[in-house]
């Protein structure tokens, strides 16, 4: 945003006018206004070339390398690799150069791969051919040439080129279908609209003719937002203004469908249109497991800095008398002893650190990603999360998350279309209190549709009668469907594909389809719109016509639509649909007791409901509507507001005529899913913006309430009644009493919460007045923590990632997950630590903005309890291991110092400092954190209270975190003086017997480290094989495999002279290690005595308190005899560590 | 297309890696392979008590029986020592240590008298010792120059920088160049039996077959192929300790010049500051008569090491050998710990999975 607001004050600069802050004003074919109307001033706007590449040629090496250093481990390895460069170290630069090298270069060339492709994509697009109408010719030029103000012709299934205004198309009404699948994923065809003084052009001389202005407000990334207005100067007269909406915005990335050619008007181009600003990056989620390496990272970076200044000290104390510090055979140059005492000991801290650097490997950022993107492979693979109808599997945006799946401990699902189907099927209606429910359709036949209709109350009377009529008519004709007429339809079908395959509905509302549906089979067919008339096939095979005035959208905060039209007799009708909360009020007659009981019924059996009411306008009052419209429409400032507020005016003194009810399916295994989620010790809640009752039902078939579930109600209703605060107070107070009460047997305590937004906002806003209300929010917490489902009801979509916000910050900081299907879920999506987009009717912008998409929500329980429980424990065990394989590598040399004067002498040769990390241990622990199942998934999917064994990144805290650190200090002690006791008071030497000489073998330095290094590579890689559990012929490969390959590799570093080292010391010496008898005990020995320990640690653990984990693994084979043992089983172990 | 060019903008510049890209596997139903579905079949070892139990009794049974060979094995390696730095007044060499100097001309030599209490029987290697040598120091240890060492012309003239400041002495390169080379060890050592008839019996030792075989024939040579080493060596100049050019060494032409081997036996550094290096062998002559009989013998130093200025030590050690090498209690007694611990662990894990397993068990049964 502040890149807006920086272009924004640029902007001002240059054009040096306040009022183009806000507004800037296009001229259509760059015409001059006539004079008098406004000073034509021509504005500078980027042209409309495209720049999504980050590099130029020259600019890339310098801009990478810095993007990359400034990533804070490169940037350590660099300063490593400097000092290195610079002062004398112990080991060559080589050995730290070398991998950063690597790993810089394959980011720099995956980096620069992808520019490329940028700019090839840029490229094409910027110079993809575009017409554009100058002087009344059609002229083809390239995109990037297009500017401001260009009016352009698009032809059908051609891309807009940027963000126009439709002024006329080759359709007579005036309107374009168009698509804006790559844009938001939505493949439905959308219909946009010319302004009607416009929309009559046909030529592109008549289009070159036209002389107007658009005023319209400054960029912003909105989709769905547009503000403008066209001001026509015609001959001599008043400009003539009309309103420009989004309806009227076509934007750049769409694609224009079933209309030959529109033209339009440019008025945002190149990095302007509302595509590329949308395409701004996101912020960065970082998962739990992240937080604690980085925690770990820090310990480790203490760790070395204080080895490093231990051994700087020691160093000058050991070295005070100069026979130790240049004893007779060891002198140093000249140049050395010239050095300030000062600067040695620097170079020494800095030699020292070279030296241990190595605790922190480069490697294992490569590892973490690798292993996280290849990772993720499996969640697309996976085949039980493939839904055939929609023909898709998950899919994965980010896979820097997949551990925080197996962290979830909060879940807000919305509830329509995520445990709902969304696939609405219209119920019954009632009018005036009679109910009429629609046969259900056989093979496509229709059945008649007096037979349909069930007469309850059979008193028949005029009144009846046209309420009846007007009730079907409303709902034929206040909608939004639209009808499509074509057998093949891009995307997804909308609506029920009805037998004849020539007509189908399409809405973004799936309500409507279901009620015009509906409708249908009860006699009344919607045929179509045409030239403003609204054609509906009547019960009597008559066609009516009714011609559409105005439609008063619906909006999430009014809950009701509104049309206006004229009957054929002259009338004029407005017909209301909405929420019954936002009708009734506004109800002067009609039954309104026995509609009123009706809803609540079928709000209570889970039924979304809609209440119909109708209004007849005399002329006067039509003519009144049309102006607050229209002013309202006209409005550049506030024009929302202002629309909210005529569409008050207009909508009241309604006649009620009945409701509808429609059902909204449950999804197959919703409730097994939240049952499963439940188990495993997820809190559910579900946020909607639906009915309370409604969202009740559902709660109740979902089973997320039960029925021993205490429903604790926090709604506007009650806090009518009494204060917030008392009812806050108390319900605290309940809540507390009960956990006290039943305090042992958690079982017991089972509360639900239901809460609307309303009292939400009033809970949240306390907090803002301050004084004494804050600690509202922390008392609605605390009675949150205590229940173990949540409904919120009547959200807006706002409210949803308050929520999610408000819980996030709560003092545990728990994990969250928001999973949600329609553009209202995105906010909490992008506001929890894992967002789940489902991938469903109502469009694909919650799968796009979310990090994963799933087709339905029963995916959700493989997705946390198998594949999230495995990431888990799978980086778990990797961040762990590294640590700890490097404490192995690194402590003995840190030991070593001790013996050899703290001269910084590296232990092994440099070879094996370098190969340690990429090659001897690095496979064996990708490869198990990509394939290790320690439980099987048929265990995990059936016992969900598995799932609380790693929560609160149970595996990454600080202890286990020490007791891995103190394993590797041990195991590092072990191999150390293992090896130091053999050489010291010995001689640690071969008799040649299993050599062909008969020499004496005497055994030096490189042989002692290579002793340590073979047991040390032995054991990291026997200690990784003893933590497996799934042996798969991988792991058996690369375990088995790199220890062979170290040893092969050893062979041959020390079988030849290496012409191009210009020293030998490791020649021969792993050979001769190996003729040695004692050599091979002692390896023998020293690998069973470091993995001793961590052995009889697990036997231990597992014998006397085992996890339910443990616990599942070793009554794995009986589960299939019996399954339901480990459930129990799992139960009563979970019971017990709670 | 639009949309996928853009989505790899946010990408910032690490090696962050995008998940598989969303367009990419659409309408795709995933292979049914083994692997891809996670369901590869899979060995699924558990360590409890029940499988770790034999493994530890098997080991337990293993290692003791090891450990008491190596410790019976260790312990018949007969072992004897002499430190002759000459500390004490009362030592022989105490003279010899105290004034000292490198250019001294006249050798300076000490003899101590040593019984041997048991006769040694099979061949015995004679070693010198050294203590508090830091022969493991980084500046020390990389203070050589490997390809002069092979023979190779270019270096033993222009020896390289590692070797400062033991390279060039008064203009020419020493040869060979470094600190280790510079420091080696050169007390003469020789050893008389004293027969107890009271003549003094020289005690042949064979002063090769001491270093690797590959260090004495591939990785040190002579430079040249001039049999004559004198002149192979022309133009370079001796360290400035040593006493005699390299070529000089040894009479024996094979053993000789950089392949000498009491030169490469130091020129391979100790691993820790105390430290023995091989020096001699004693052949065993016949089998009817002992390597060493019992009695009173002499040894003969030829004192030109200082050890004193930086507290060390100087010992000569005879020692026979095993098939395991040199004495070496500690991997025996290590093993025989080893061992019973495992036997104890697994006597205890017994108990334990007795008492727990069938807790644990019929805690299963019951619920």
């Amino acid at each position: 945003m502040d890149f807006n607001r920086l272009r924004s004050i640029i902007t001002r600069y240059c054009v040096g006018e306040e009022s183009w802050v806000d507004n800037r004003t296009v001229y259509i074919g760059h015409k001059e206004p006539p004079p008098g109307a406004e000073a034509y001033i021509p504005q500078r706007y980027p042209d409309n070339r495209i720049v999504s590449s980050k590099y130029t040629f020259w600019n890339f090496i310098p801009k990478n390398l810095f993007e990359q250093f400034r990533r804070i481990a490169n940037f350590y390895f660099l300063v490593i690799f400097l000092v290195q460069l610079i002062i004398d170290t112990p080991t060559s630069p080589v050995t730290s150069g070398l991998p950063l090298f690597f790993v810089i270069t394959v980011t720099a060339i995956k980096q620069g791969y992808e520019d490329w492709l940028r700019h090839k994509a840029d490229c094409s697009i910027n110079e993809c051919p575009v017409d554009v109408v100058q002087r009344g010719k059609v002229v083809r030029t390239q995109s990037h040439k297009l500017r401001v103000g260009d009016i352009v012709v698009v032809r059908e299934d051609e891309t807009f080129p940027c963000d126009l205004i439709l002024l006329s198309s080759c359709r007579h009404d005036g309107t374009c279908y168009v698509t804006t699948t790559s844009l938001d994923g939505e493949s439905s065809h959308k219909t946009y609209y010319a302004v009607p003084d416009t929309m009559a052009f046909r030529t592109e001389q008549e289009v070159d003719s036209l002389h107007a202005t658009i005023e319209c407000e400054q960029p912003q990334p909105d989709l769905y937002k547009f503000v403008g207005r066209i001001n026509i100067y015609r001959d001599k007269e008043e400009p003539v203004a009309r309103p420009l909406g989004a309806e009227n915005l076509l934007l750049r990335g769409a694609t224009l469908k079933n209309t030959q050619h529109v033209y339009a008007v440019a008025v945002y181009t190149g990095m302007e249109t509302k595509m590329a600003l949308n395409y701004q990056s996101k912020s960065q989620k970082r998962s739990a497991v992240e937080k604690s390496m980085n925690a770990f990272l820090i310990v480790y970076l203490c760790i070395l800095i204080s080895k490093a200044v231990i051994n700087t000290v020691l160093k000058y104390a050991w070295q005070w008398s100069p026979d130790r510090d240049e004893p007779w055979y060891n002198h140093r140059t000249e140049n050395e002893r010239q050095r300030h005492v000062v600067i040695r000991a620097f170079t020494d801290f800095l030699a020292f650190m070279v030296l241990f650097n190595y605790i922190i490997p480069v490697s294992m950022y490569v590892t973490v990603e690798m292993q996280k993107f290849l990772g993720s492979y499996f969640i697309t693979w996976d085949e039980e999360m493939f839904d055939e109808e929609l023909g898709e599997g998950a899919q994965v945006n980010t896979s820097d998350l997949n551990e925080e799946l197996g962290q979830v401990e909060y879940v807000f699902t919305d509830k329509t279309g995520t445990l709902t189907e969304n696939n609405m099927e219209f119920i019954e209606c009632c009018v005036d209190g009679n109910v009429y429910i629609p046969h259900a359709i056989c093979n496509g036949q229709i059945l008649s549709a007096a037979s349909s209709i069930d007469m309850i109350d059979s008193s028949p009377g005029g009144y009846r009668r046209e309420h009846e009529d007007l009730f079907f008519r409303a709902l034929c004709l206040c909608h939004t469907v639209q009808v499509k007429e074509e057998e093949t339809v891009d995307g997804i079908k909308r609506g029920i594909h009805q037998g004849r395959p020539t007509s189908f509905y399409i809405s973004s509302s799936p309500d409507e389809v279901a009620l015009v549906e509906g409708m249908k089979r009860l006699g009344y067919t919607y045929l179509r719109l045409k030239d403003s008339y609204m054609e509906i096939l009547n019960k009597d095979d008559e066609i009516e016509r009714f011609e559409l005035l105005h439609v008063l959208n619906f909006d999430s905060v009014r809950r009701r639509m509104s049309v206006i039209v004229r009957s054929s007799s002259g009338e004029y009708l407005l017909f209301c649909k909405g929420a019954d909360s936002s009708i009734f009020p506004r109800v002067v007659s009609g039954k309104l007791e026995q509609v009123k009981a009706r809803v609540e019924q079928n709000a209570v059996e889970g039924l979304r409901t809609l209440c119909v009411a109708y209004r007849r306008l005399s002329v006067s009052e039509y003519e009144e509507a049309c102006h607050h419209l229209t002013e309202a429409k006209l409005a550049l400032q506030d024009r929302e507001q202002r629309l909210a507020h005529a569409y008050d005016i207009i909508e009241r003194d309604f006649v009620l005529l009945g409701a509808t009810a429609v059902e909204d399916r449950l999804q197959e295994k919703a409730a097994d899913t939240i049952e499963s989620l439940h188990k495993a010790g997820m809190k559910v809640w579900v946020l909607t913006g639906d009915k309370m009752e409604t969202a009740a039902a559902t709660c109740y078939a979902s089973k997320l309430f039960r029925r021993s579930t205490q429903i604790l109600e926090l709604t506007k209703k009650r806090t009518e009644e009494q204060s917030l605060h008392d009812v806050l107070f108390e319900l605290n107070r309940t809540v507390l009493r009960q956990r006290s009460i039943s305090g042992l047997s958690v079982d017991c305590l089972d509360f639900g919460l239901i809460i609307d937004g309303a009292t939400l906002s009033a809970v949240l806003k306390a907090n803002q007045e301050g004084a004494g209300a804050g600690n509202y929010r922390e008392i609605f917490l605390e009675i949150c923590r205590n229940c173990s489902a949540v409904l919120c009801c009547r959200m807006a979509p706002l409210q949803k990632a308050q929520i999610v916000k408000l819980i996030k910050a709560s003092k545990e900081h728990p994990i969250t997950l928001a999973i949600g299907d329609g553009a209202n879920d995105v906010s909490m999506i992008l506001e929890a630590h894992v967002g789940i987009g489902i991938m469903g009717k109502e469009g694909r912008q919650a799968a796009r903005n979310s990090d994963y998409a799933i087709p339905k929500f029963k995916h959700l329980k493989k997705m946390l309890l198998v594949h999230g429980h495995y990431y888990y424990i799978r980086i778990a065990e990797l961040v762990q291991y590294f640590f700890y394989k490097n404490v192995c590598f690194i402590f003995p040399q840190f030991l070593y110092q001790f013996f050899c004067g703290f001269s910084q002498q590296p232990l092994y040769d440099t070879a094996y400092l370098t190969l340690y990390n990429i090659s001897f241990t690095s496979l064996p622990i990708l490869l198990y954190s990509l394939v290790e199942q320690h439980v099987t998934m048929e265990t995990l999917k059936r016992a969900p209270s598995l799932y609380r064994d790693i929560a609160k990144n149970s595996l990454l805290r600080w202890p286990v975190f020490l007791y891995w650190t103190c394993l590797g200090v041990f195991d590092a002690v072990i191999f150390f003086f293992g090896a130091y006791f053999l050489f010291d008071n010995t001689t640690f030497t071969s008799n040649g017997q299993l050599m062909t000489t008969n020499t004496q073998m005497m055994f030096g330095n490189w042989t002692f480290g290579t002793l340590v290094f073979t047991v040390l590579v032995f054991t990291v890689t026997l200690k990784l094989a003893l933590d497996t559990h799934h042996w798969t012929w991988i792991n058996h490969f690369v375990i088995w495999g790199s220890l062979l390959f170290y040893v092969i590799f050893s062979l041959l570093w020390g079988g030849i002279i290496w012409p191009f080292l210009n020293y030998q010391r490791m020649y021969y010496v792993f050979m001769q290690m190996l003729s040695s008898g004692p050599a091979w005990l002692s390896i023998i020995l020293l690998i069973t005595v470091s993995l001793l320990p961590d052995v009889i640690k697990k036997v231990l653990c597992r014998a006397m308190c085992p996890t339910a984990t443990e616990r599942a693994q070793s009554t794995r084979p009986c589960l299939n005899v019996e399954p339901s043992t480990i459930f129990m089983l799992s139960q009563s172990s979970s019971r017990m560590s709670f | 297309m639009m949309a996928t060019s853009y989505s790899a903008k946010d990408e910032d510049g690490h090696i962050t890696v995008s998940g598989p890209g969303a367009g990419t596997l659409r309408s795709k139903k995933p292979e049914n392979t083994a692997f891809k579905q996670q369901r590869l079949p899979a060995w699924q070892p558990i360590l409890t008590a029940g499988t770790v139990l034999p493994a530890f009794f098997i080991i337990g049974l293993i290692f003791i029986p090891i450990g008491i060979g190596l410790y019976v094995t260790s312990n018949n390696i007969k072992e004897f020592e002499i430190d002759y730095t000459g500390v004490d007044m009362s030592s022989p060499c105490f003279n010899c240590s105290q004034n000292y100097s490198w250019n001294s001309t006249r050798p300076c030599t000490c003899t101590i008298p040593f019984y041997l209490e048991t006769p040694y029987e099979s061949n015995v290697f004679m070693y010198y010792g050294l203590s508090n040598f830091y022969q493991n120091h980084r500046r020390y240890v990389k203070s050589r120059d490997d390809s002069q060492l092979n023979g190779d012309v270019g270096s033993l003239q222009k020896p390289s920088k590692e070797c400062e400041p033991y390279a060039y002495h008064e203009n020419r390169p020493v040869a060979p160049c470094g600190a280790i080379a510079n420091s080696m060890f050169n007390d003469t050592l020789e050893l008389f039996y004293n027969n107890p008839n009271g003549t003094k019996l020289q005690i042949p030792l064979t002063s090769t077959g001491i270093a690797w075989w590959t260090d004495k024939h591939v990785k040190f040579r002579n430079p040249g192929n001039d049999p004559n080493l004198t002149a192979a060596f022309q133009g370079t100049t001796k360290p400035v300790n040593w006493r005699r050019p390299v070529y000089e060494l040894d009479s024996d032409p094979e053993n000789n010049g950089f392949i000498n081997e009491d030169f490469i036996v130091w020129m391979r550094t100790a691993a820790l500051p105390t430290f023995r290096k091989l020096y001699r062998i004693i052949q065993k002559k016949n089998s009817m008569v002992p390597t060493l009989p019992r009695g009173n013998y002499t040894l003969e130093v030829v004192y030109n090491y200082p050890v004193r200025r930086f507290e060390g030590r100087k010992r000569v050690i005879l020692s026979t050998i095993s098939w395991m090498g040199g004495k070496n209690p500690f991997l025996g007694i290590a093993y025989m710990t080893v061992g019973s611990v495992c036997f104890l662990l697994g006597v205890v894990l017994l108990i334990i999975h007795h008492k727990y397993g069938n807790r644990n068990n019929s805690a299963d049964i019951s619920n």
